[in-house]
């Protein structure tokens, strides 16, 4: 499986004020991050709010330039495609349908703006990509010259799609699609993202706080905490086997529709670290029931897994905490 | 105790509009004893706010309520004066919102926000009030709860001031919580934190609690009884275990086809769903409200609809069964 897009030790750090006068603080919102997307594969990239999941979309749309590392987009690096390029391989699919779209234009301006701003094709065969790419996302045709204001939620959110299409884009960058929807129309959304995906052979890059809908939809997923990636895996093994403490927290609490169980325990406790003061060694550690003096000085390396990787010194056949319980 | 803290029966909500009247909620029964959590589940504009809000009282004045009863313990609502409202209000019945930074007031400390309902509703000191306020905060786990009392709001993080809002509500004990969406704007692992809380408290405080929310997951694991809203009517209400275990109408047993459910739902295969949208409630509106996106609609759907089941696990359609045979499979 060849990549089509791959992120090379990309960082990004923002330089932030501490109150009106206070000095600039440097905050990194990806730290070293390398990830890759096989041709047709969905990565599920899920964490809690702050870590840096909407960054890395922005650095991957190229809204962002990374402050080091590269984002190459099949073997070509992002700085040196042109955002032409760039909008026909990649597009994004927007959390909220009801600000993404533009209420002064018509649902024909929207999905046609790309071709025409690319300049691909006459009006007749635009027409004609508008109209096919409706049939597809399962609008009618007679939608074409209504606004967003005359739309339900998850039929503008089928717009939002169809922009992205139209362009024919091999990478789609979903940042959380169905979050605003109820659970009747993201079913159906969900389900038309996999019909295209299957159709098309799409990639998909799925960011979202929902486990349960990434477990459904994702065949990879990373999990991000404080702009790193502690954890890779293929979808059935993280959810079946979580190796890193946060992986487990956070998928014991999914609440998943099954009376009598109660609420879980996560002994977490609220505290999500400040990303300007990061905490030392491993930045997971203040919350981690597992964390040891190592912890608090070293930050752990990537260990490779059977087909995925962990960052935890407890994985670490090298570490002195693996080592103690060896002997 | 085993009495009834709250009954509504036949509340109806009905806005004027420019054109027609919009019978957002129609007709809908429940009841909520001590210490039990009752939770309205439904999908957007299907009346749960609307109803909680009719039960505060906090209803815009333009939305006309009708209901043949409506008894919030020896008060009688229906006939309670702004004054009486206002004593109940905070005191006796508390609300948390979905919003946790529009709901707290950004120029007030914190401090000043948890004392001001225990001072205005109950005869008692600034010292003894900022006393019980240190003592909440604790409780709903915040450290350092001394020092938050001079923080304002944008201090805090969102789950933060989930907690202040919670310890809010708490200030005057009150008999009944009401909760709109308390979690939605949080993080997962914040929710579950939440959650167990609120289920810890009323527990603690012998607390009735109505909880709103749209997430299946969240209605499970909190409630003991359910109550179904669709387009304004409660198509089903149970104990959750009943609800969950045999969920009788054909739009409860849709809704949970909707969300993957680990371990049940094949991953990456086709999701269930429910074609169509919610019908416009202007205008007259009979028969069952759902038909026109149920697979096994009848001509009789256009009447009146029968109640089904027995008293604590009931469901309105024309089928016995809520047509579970017609599926001929269980969800």
């Amino acid at each position: 499986m060849s990549d089509v897009l791959t992120l090379d030790g990309v960082k990004k750090t923002y330089s932030v004020k501490q109150g009106m006068f206070g000095p600039r603080k440097p905050l990194t919102a990806v730290n070293d991050v390398t990830l890759s997307l096989g041709k047709g594969e969905v990565l599920g990239l899920v964490g809690e709010s702050g870590c840096g999941k909407s960054t890395l979309a922005k650095l991957l749309l190229g809204l962002e330039k990374p402050t080091s590392g590269d984002v190459l987009v099949e073997g070509e690096s992002m700085a040196t495609l042109d955002r032409r390029g760039l909008a026909g391989r990649l597009q994004p699919i927007f959390q909220d349908p009801y600000s993404s779209l533009n209420p002064r234009k018509s649902i024909y301006d929207i999905i046609s703006l790309p071709l025409r701003v690319h300049k691909i094709g006459n009006t007749a065969s635009q027409t004609k990509a508008v109209k096919d790419i409706l049939d597809i996302v399962g609008l009618p045709q007679r939608v074409m010259n209504t606004y967003p204001s005359q739309m339900s939620g998850g039929q503008r959110q089928r717009v939002a799609i169809a922009r992205a299409l139209v362009m024919k884009p091999e990478i789609v960058i979903c940042d959380e699609p169905t979050s605003a929807l109820d659970v009747s129309v993201q079913s159906q959304i969900l389900n038309l993202l996999g019909e295209l995906r299957r159709e098309f052979g799409l990639t998909y890059l799925f960011i979202s706080h929902d486990l349960a809908v990434v477990e459904h939809l994702a065949t990879r997923v990373a999990v991000m905490y404080l702009g790193r990636i502690v954890e890779e895996a293929p979808v059935a093994e993280l959810f079946e086997a979580p190796k890193h403490p946060y992986t487990k927290a956070l998928l014991s609490s999914v609440l998943t529709p099954e009376p009598g169980l109660g609420v879980p325990e996560t002994a977490l406790g609220t505290a999500y670290p400040n990303p300007i003061n990061p905490p030392s060694g491993c930045a997971f550690h203040p919350r981690c029931p597992l964390a040891t003096e190592h912890c608090k000085t070293v930050a752990p390396r990537p260990i490779q897994t059977e087909h995925g990787r962990v960052e935890c010194h407890l994985h670490d056949p090298e570490s002195p905490m693996t080592r103690q319980d060896a002997a | 105790m085993t009495d009834t803290l709250l009954s509504v029966k036949n509340l109806t909500l009905n806005i004027p509009t420019g054109s027609g009247t919009l019978k957002a909620v129609r007709g809908i029964d429940f009841d909520l004893k001590r210490g039990e959590t009752l939770s309205i589940v439904g999908e957007s504009g299907s009346g749960k706010s609307l109803t909680s809000l009719a039960v505060m009282g906090l209803l815009g004045k333009s939305i006309k309520r009708q209901a043949d009863e409506m008894r919030f313990d020896d008060v009688d609502l229906q006939k309670a004066n702004r004054r009486v409202m206002r004593d109940l209000r905070g005191n006796r019945i508390a609300m948390i919102f979905q919003e946790p930074m529009t709901s707290l007031n950004p120029a007030y400390t914190i401090g000043d926000q948890l004392t001001e309902t225990l001072l205005l509703h109950r005869k008692v000191s600034k010292a003894a009030a900022r006393a019980r306020a240190v003592e909440l905060l604790e409780k709903v786990g915040i450290t350092a709860a001394e020092s938050r009392l001079s923080q304002y709001p944008h201090q805090l993080s969102g789950g933060l001031r989930q907690r202040v809002m919670i310890a809010l509500a708490l200030m005057c004990e009150p008999d009944l919580l009401i909760a709109d969406e308390p979690t939605t704007a949080l993080d997962v692992t914040i929710q579950a934190q939440i959650l167990r809380l609120l289920v810890d408290l009323t527990r603690e405080m012998n607390m009735a609690m109505i909880l709103i929310t749209h997430d299946l997951g969240v209605v499970a694991r909190v409630a003991d009884k359910v109550a179904v809203m669709y387009a304004g009517e409660l198509v089903e209400t149970g104990p959750a275990s009943e609800v969950f275990a045999a969920p009788s109408h054909p739009y409860t047993r849709g809704l949970l086809r909707c969300i993957p459910q680990p371990g049940k739902t094949e991953r990456g295969a086709p999701l269930g769903t429910i074609p169509g949208i919610v019908p416009s409630l202007i205008g007259d509106v009979s028969g069952c409200v759902f038909r026109t996106r149920c697979a096994h609609a009848r001509p009789e759907c256009r009447e009146a609809i029968p109640l089904r089941g027995d008293a604590s696990h009931e469901f309105k359609c024309v089928h016995p069964d809520g047509a579970l045979s017609e599926e001929g499979e269980v969800a």
